[in-house]
């Protein structure tokens, strides 16, 4: 007899460890793709992983091989034209088809880049790596967190106010039903067989109360099916389904004029991407506006936002004025939660930074849940940062951060954090 | 009896179930047994196609330590599997008593009939009974040992941190295919006697090592100072080996790391030389038992065609023309020689007893055993590969020079050629000329305790770019500086490279 065992059912995922360990190992290149990614993706797609890609010499292993060069011999197949002694043209590109032992051939070409998939957990786990997430917000990020029940069927375990009775009842009759249909049906014959009795041999005959007695104990038999049991039990199920609350509207706002560089809009972009992924913890619809400005501002989308050259001299106020109208016009009415995001190198006319300061206090900030400007620069605070300073006081949902590398965008929301932790 | 008896045929169809499949093991079985396969006992596991990559990736072993390269196997696997690039192979047969099949759950009947006969007879016959794999592997004791390699490094992991011991494994992968005594026979594995033996070899090893660290001076009484010992005394051609005896600074945990890499190294040894004959007679016998089956009527045409269908692509030998071409398919030139050596035996030709005296007309099955027995694929195809079979393949060499300008052909399948193209080929199963020749030749006892390697260069080829970083890995285990020099033909040492630490590993 041969033995055949089934693993199908077995702990998946051996390998799982490998893959972290490789993950581990890489963690520098991985992080290079994962960052060339963020330029590349939406800041409203953080929930999927990522294709990386990185150069496959940077994980080969080495080994003691032979490399082109010197003697080979060979044997190949399906000779069509040549006689031995023949003289060939050694083939063009480093000979790879001469000496082609597979060694050889490798050595020679270029390899592709070794490509594979990030989960969605790996990739943000980088992503929040990069921006110095504290562990717990990180969780709390990843995870999905408020619930809504909802009935999904019956289970036959449950606690007792869980218990359906239709259902309940129901089975119970039907294995009522099914264990006593023997009897029954025996008993159907016996009433039978007991009426012919009476027609022909009287009621005090023998064969009657024989009869009856094995009616009787088949009655008996019946009655002592019991009425439920505890096999019978249904219970409602309910599971708990992820349930976002309502909507919201998130405004980004940056500056495009000349002075902010590529790398400045980078990381100006992590920031926006992180303010998302906080948002759709919470909320179960997000708009998203883009303003850009430089001396004028406009509402555009993602691509333009992102990508779009613009330069020349910056006013800040008439982005905070398209703002306000757009809040007016969109959003008023209470039923969108409005939330800003602005980021800027600081740079701002000098006479502006006034009316930044009271468009923000007066006429934009009673309406938003929360407004964070980042400024991001090397240098000295700029006059505009200045100005805003003198909000920081009074508005509890304004908060301001000066900013060098990805890594300090996190204490900007950490005050929005305590807010809606609690 | 068969006539007499008229058997049920095999259940048909595509899907499986594990009725069926004990039903062909049982009829597969039969067969196998009367042609005289002499096998340990089968075992079958149905696994699922992500549990064939993760066997994949761990080199097709059900257990292994952990490794990031293996990782690495996995993912590239995992891609070429979703994008449909590749199919999974439909079967792993391990070396093991008994000796695990595994089913994939997708494959269709038919395909889980041919498996059974490929791996559980074809393959495990092979392992049974070759002379390779019952000199270097040991098929009773694989799993034990890699049970115990696999919790010793988790052990070393937890004790002295996942980093360390990942840099020490990546160093011994890379000396893996050194790792072998060619010509020793060594000791059978065994769990247990592991176990029993590790510690007291762990403080055994150290003192071996202190000789290293001997400052007294020996040598200062004698007159003749040209007779100082040499270290090692010969050439060391196992380089894990010399390692985990005799690097000064490893920790006993560290060398017992290395024997675990060298110990399952060795246990791949034997396939890496044995792939023709060992796929070439899985490959026949599958062919061999199905068509029996077939011919006594217990297997339907539908079935046949499936299973032809794929024996014949997997025997496919492209030309040496097309894109596709990556040197001889081993299958191909396998089952091409088994087929041919049975056709010699029933229907010699005036060739074939004058090639082979001693194959023309002997009985078969008793040629065959023998012939699987005492070969590897070097002396197999300088035995055995007949005109007949080179005709076929239409094979012709090719001398690919670096010093003239063009490649020349060599040798190709007439009369003349015939000896030396069976030579080339053979030659091009040798691991010897395979791998560079590179052996530990001496250290520098006296002075700064420099390791030095010798490659003894083969028919000048150089080694390749990553020599250097194996060195590298080298120096890591080593400890000290490593020197890698070249021989050359003529006799000439060149120093290749040479790899000085940084900074030494603080000893604690």
């Amino acid at each position: 007899m041969i033995r055949i065992i089934d693993r199908r059912f077995d702990s998946r995922n051996k390998s799982a460890v490998n893959r972290q360990r490789f993950v581990r190992r890489f963690k520098q290149q991985i992080r290079r793709a994962v960052s060339d990614a963020i330029q590349g993706r939406s800041i409203r797609d953080l929930d999927n992983g990522e294709h990386i890609s990185i150069p496959s010499k940077d994980l080969s292993e080495p080994h003691f091989q032979h490399g082109k060069g010197g003697i080979w011999e060979q044997v190949y197949t399906g000779n069509d034209q040549f006689a031995s002694g023949d003289q060939i043209k050694r083939p063009q590109g480093g000979g790879a088809g001469g000496s082609g032992s597979g060694k050889v051939g490798k050595d020679g070409e270029s390899e592709d880049d070794f490509v594979f998939q990030l989960s969605r957990e790996e990739f943000l786990d980088i992503f929040f790596d990069d921006l110095a997430l504290p562990n717990l917000i990180r969780t709390q990020l990843a995870r999905v967190t408020d619930y809504k029940t909802q009935r999904a069927g019956f289970t036959s375990s449950g606690v007792p106010a869980n218990i359906n009775i239709i259902r309940s009842l129901r089975g119970a009759l039907g294995r009522r039903l099914a264990l006593g249909s023997p009897y029954s049906a025996r008993l159907r014959e016996l009433k039978d067989a007991l009426d012919e009795a009476i027609a022909q041999y009287g009621e005090d005959s023998e064969e009657v109360r024989e009869l009856r007695d094995e009616i009787g104990r088949l009655r008996a038999k019946i009655e002592a099916i019991p009425f439920i049991d505890s096999f019978d039990l249904r219970y409602n199920n309910r599971v708990k389904i992820p349930q976002p609350t309502t909507q919201a509207v998130m405004f980004c706002v940056m500056d495009v004029s000349g002075s902010m560089d590529e790398e400045k809009k980078a990381t100006a972009k992590r920031f926006f991407m992180l303010l998302y992924l906080f948002l759709t913890r919470t909320y179960e619809h997000i708009e998203v506006v883009f303003i850009r400005h430089h001396t004028v501002a406009k509402e555009t989308d993602e691509d333009e936002f992102f990508h779009s050259r613009e330069s020349g001299g910056t006013v800040v106020s008439s982005a905070l004025e398209l703002m306000r109208d757009i809040i007016r016009e969109r959003y008023a009415g209470g039923q969108w939660n409005i939330y800003g995001a602005q980021a800027s190198d600081g740079d701002n006319w000098d006479n502006d930074s006034p009316i930044c300061r009271e468009l923000l206090a007066n006429e934009i900030l009673p309406w938003c849940q929360y407004f964070a400007y980042i400024e991001i620069t090397p240098g000295e605070p700029q006059n505009l940062w200045r100005e805003y300073e003198k909000i920081l006081g009074h508005s509890a949902n304004f908060a301001m951060q000066r900013i060098e590398s990805p890594a300090d965008i996190y204490p900007v929301f950490r005050e929005l954090f305590k807010k809606s932790l609690v | 009896m068969k006539r007499a008896l008229k058997k049920q045929p095999l259940p048909g169809g595509s899907e499986w179930s594990f009725e069926s499949i004990d039903r062909y093991h049982t009829e597969i079985a039969r067969v196998a047994a009367a042609y005289g396969l002499d096998t340990y006992p089968v075992q079958i596991e149905i696994i699922t196609a992500e549990q064939m990559m993760d066997a994949y990736a761990s080199v097709g072993m059900p257990v292994n330590y952990h490794h990031w390269s293996f990782g690495k196997q996995f993912l590239s696997t995992e891609k070429g599997y979703r994008r449909g690039q590749m199919g999974l192979a439909y079967e792993i047969v391990i070396n093991s008593n008994p000796c695990i099949a595994y089913l994939m759950e997708e494959n269709t009947l038919p395909m889980q009939g041919l498996v059974i006969a490929h791996a559980a007879y074809g393959h495990n016959s092979f392992f049974k009974g070759n002379y390779m794999f019952r000199t270097w592997t040991n098929a009773d004791a694989i799993i034990d040992y890699l049970v115990f390699a696999k919790n010793y490094i988790a052990h070393c992991e937890e004790r002295y941190g996942v980093e360390e011991v990942e840099l020490l494994l990546d160093s011994c992968h890379a000396l893996m295919n050194l790792g072998v005594d060619r010509y020793k026979r060594p000791p059978k594995l065994s769990m247990a006697k592991e176990k029993l033996r590790q510690d007291e070899r762990e403080e055994y090893l150290q003192t071996q090592v202190n000789d290293l660290w001997r400052t007294l001076p020996t040598h200062e009484a004698r007159g003749d100072t040209k007779r100082e010992r040499r270290f090692p005394e010969e050439p060391e051609e196992n380089l894990l080996y010399f390692i985990e005896k005799s690097a000064p600074l490893l920790e006993p945990w560290q060398r017992e790391v290395v024997r675990i890499v060298r110990k399952i190294a060795q246990y791949f040894f034997p396939q890496r030389q044995t792939q023709v004959m060992n796929e070439g007679w899985a490959s026949y016998w599958h062919y061999t038992l199905l068509n029996t089956l077939y011919d006594e009527g217990l297997l339907s045409d539908s079935f046949m065609l499936e299973f032809l269908q794929s024996h014949t692509n997997v025997v496919y030998q492209p030309p040496y023309n097309v894109r596709w071409y990556n040197g001889i398919n081993p299958y191909a030139l396998g089952f091409a020689m088994w087929t041919d050596i049975r056709r010699m035996c029933e229907n010699p030709t005036e060739e074939d007893r004058q090639w082979f005296p001693e194959v023309a007309g002997s009985n078969w099955l008793e040629t065959f055993d023998f012939a699987m027995r005492n070969f590897k694929d070097e002396s197999f195809v300088a035995q055995y590969l007949s005109p007949k079979v080179m005709r076929d393949f239409r094979m012709f060499a090719i001398l690919d020079d670096e010093h003239q300008g063009n490649l020349q052909v060599s040798a190709i399948h007439d009369d003349r050629g015939f000896r030396r193209v069976r030579e080339i080929l053979s030659e091009h199963y040798n691991l010897g000329s395979r791998e560079p020749n590179i052996q530990v030749w001496n250290v520098d006892l006296r002075g700064d305790r420099s390791l030095t390697l010798r490659h003894q260069s083969w028919r000048s080829r150089p080694l390749s770019g990553s020599a250097e970083e194996v060195v590298k890995h080298i120096a890591r285990l080593w400890g000290f500086p490593v020197r890698l020099e070249s021989v050359n033909d003529a006799g000439v040492v060149q120093l290749i490279h040479e790899t000085r630490l940084e900074k030494r590993k603080a000893r604690n």
